[in-house]
């Protein structure tokens, strides 16, 4: 079985990206899966139910997604083997864009939006500077000279990816995506022992552990201020 | 490794791009000019590379990498750009073959593509944008210059076979129309940005009804100038060789004029519309059914009779749009 990881910001159109590259992968008699991560709430995995395609969500309510994504990729990938998948996909959205959930030897892919402006790829960090392939979409509402610009931007800060343009309404690239995904001679028995190509960072403070009174007294842990200067007073 | 001995500042000075990568990395090179990169790297805490979510190995590798892309796209900038584009057939979604042997379009080139909603115009452009190689659902095959493409067509995201204009476009940056330029410009590695702005304003201004200036907001532009600007942006700016154009809508803009501009810098346009005025204009037209090319034909002599009547009643409409705008009573 193929696994294939992919991110990208709340709303940028990884649902519809991996819808279309679902409808092509069919075409050539792949099955294909997908496992849903998120934090508090999605009904993608009523899209993915009605397109015919094996889906499991999991929510991570309290826990940041990308830890949860970690905990559980073993398991999501054994359900994927039962079912006898081709390929199973995993869906992610990172909240605070400091962390990725790509897996060292296991094909990533970040889905960034030309509507999130210019300065996105600046702000985002390894879900778009560490991903195998970059995914732009919504290339059909700006213009031209945007797209351009915003497509050297993500090539400056990730050289190394391959960058492709999809529309995620007419699937105009995800044929070609589907073909970049699939590898027929690898198969994926389990995750056990790979590596996160990224450390998530290691806070842990109070607040992480349920503290929800404000005040000097209340933080302990992995604690940091803000440097406001002095000029105030 | 081309920089592996060489400090930061002799690397800015051998390829000042990099400048933008270091910017886009929020790494600030200041003060450090006399260092190697590595040096660089290492001169950062524990503490600042968790924050920042530094990694310090790729931003070697990459930096690496992003020096020979970027090499050899200005070495592409240099070369002449191509000269035309092919077309071998497929077949439709009924595995029928497609209607017409070979179809080479030559830069300067206009050709219009007509037919229904979900007929398989977006599955021609993005066989295009691929270049495919009998590896898509059609089967189609693309040649450049009549010879099986490079991969960079593919996988470069700096060197974009096709750009696209539709409808829909809008700017979505916060910028004058000179920020804006400069900000292509600067993507595109321009070394007169000045003077390229100058031209693209001038060419712009040229097409739209109403003129507009360099420090306007593209955003308050009003429809017929943001499709000027764009067209002139794309003629002048763009990278990409060929230019798919999904209707101009006929108001606040020269359309005709707006072709030229395209076919004067070299441009291989494809224009899909069900417009008349405008898919008369070009030689020739695809007829796209059921996911394949049916036909070709040819604008016929006739039709390009027609064509003349037809701007004669556009322009007809287009002076009665003009006047209205500037307050006058409209007569016969």
């Amino acid at each position: 079985m193929n696994l294939v990881v992919f991110s990208g910001p709340p709303s940028s159109g990884k649902t519809s990206i991996i819808l279309k590259t679902i409808d092509a992968l069919k075409q050539r008699d792949i099955s294909v899966g997908v496992v849903k991560f998120d934090c508090l709430y999605t009904d993608d995995d009523e899209l993915y139910e009605k397109a015919g395609v094996p889906v499991k969500k999991g929510l991570s309510g309290a826990l940041c997604p990308d830890h949860f994504f970690a905990s559980n990729i073993e398991e999501v990938v054994q359900w994927g083997r039962s079912m006898g998948l081709d390929m199973l996909i995993t869906e992610s959205a990172g909240l605070c864009n400091r962390c990725s959930p790509y897996i060292k030897e296991i094909k990533g892919v970040c889905v960034i939006d030309n509507l999130s402006g210019i300065n996105t790829p600046k702000k985002i960090g390894p879900m778009l500077k560490s991903a195998d392939m970059v995914v732009i979409t919504k290339g059909d509402i700006v213009s031209q000279a945007e797209r351009e610009v915003f497509a050297s931007r993500v090539n400056s800060v990730n050289p190394k990816a391959i960058t492709m343009h999809i529309n995620g309404l007419t699937g105009q690239g995800a044929y070609e995506l589907s073909t970049l995904l699939y590898d027929k001679e690898k198969d994926i028995e389990t995750v056990q022992g790979m590596e996160l190509r990224f450390p998530m960072p290691s806070a842990m403070c109070s607040y992480c552990l349920g503290e929800t009174r404000i005040g000097e007294a209340y933080q302990m842990g992995n604690v940091r201020k803000m440097d406001l200067g002095d000029d105030y007073a | 490794m081309i920089m592996h001995n060489k400090v930061i500042a002799e690397i800015i000075e051998k390829y000042p791009f990099v400048e933008a990568y270091f910017e886009e990395n929020k790494l600030d090179i200041k003060g450090h000019e006399n260092k190697t990169f590595a040096d660089f790297l290492n001169s950062f805490s524990q503490e600042e590379i968790e924050d920042f979510a530094i990694d310090k190995e790729s931003l070697v590798l990459n930096l690496e990498e992003y020096i020979n892309l970027m090499k050899s796209f200005l070495g592409i900038q240099e070369e002449s750009g191509i000269q035309s584009l092919t077309i071998l057939p497929g077949h439709d979604k009924s595995e029928n073959p497609e209607g017409f042997n070979e179809l080479t379009i030559r830069k300067s080139e206009i050709i219009s593509i007509v037919g229904p909603t979900g007929s398989g115009k977006s599955r021609l452009l993005a066989d295009i944008e691929w270049t495919a190689q009998n590896d898509t659902p059609t089967g189609r095959t693309i040649l450049i210059d009549g010879e099986i493409p490079d991969k960079k067509w593919r996988f470069s995201s700096n060197n974009r076979l096709v750009a696209q204009l539709s409808q829909n476009m809008n700017f979505v940056m916060d910028l004058t129309v000179r920020e804006f330029l400069e900000l292509h410009a600067a993507s595109r590695l321009v070394e007169d940005v000045e003077g390229t702005i100058e031209k693209i304003i001038e060419a712009a201004n040229n097409l739209a009804g109403e003129k507009f200036a360099l420090e306007t907001p593209v955003t308050s532009l009003s429809g017929g100038q943001s499709r000027a600007l764009m067209i002139a942006d794309t003629a002048i700016l763009s990278s990409s060789p060929i230019v798919l154009i999904d209707e101009i809508e006929n108001a606040g803009i020269d359309r005709r004029k707006a072709l030229s501009l395209l076919v004067d810098e070299d441009k291989i346009v494809l224009i899909a519309t069900h417009d008349p005025t405008l898919a008369l204009i070009a030689d020739r037209r695809i007829i796209i059914n059921n996911g394949g090319i049916h036909s070709i034909l040819e604008t016929s002599e006739e039709e390009k009779e027609l064509l003349v009547k037809l701007e004669e009643i556009d322009h007809f409409v287009q002076g009665m749009r003009e006047d209205l705008r500037y307050g006058k009573q409209l007569t016969k």
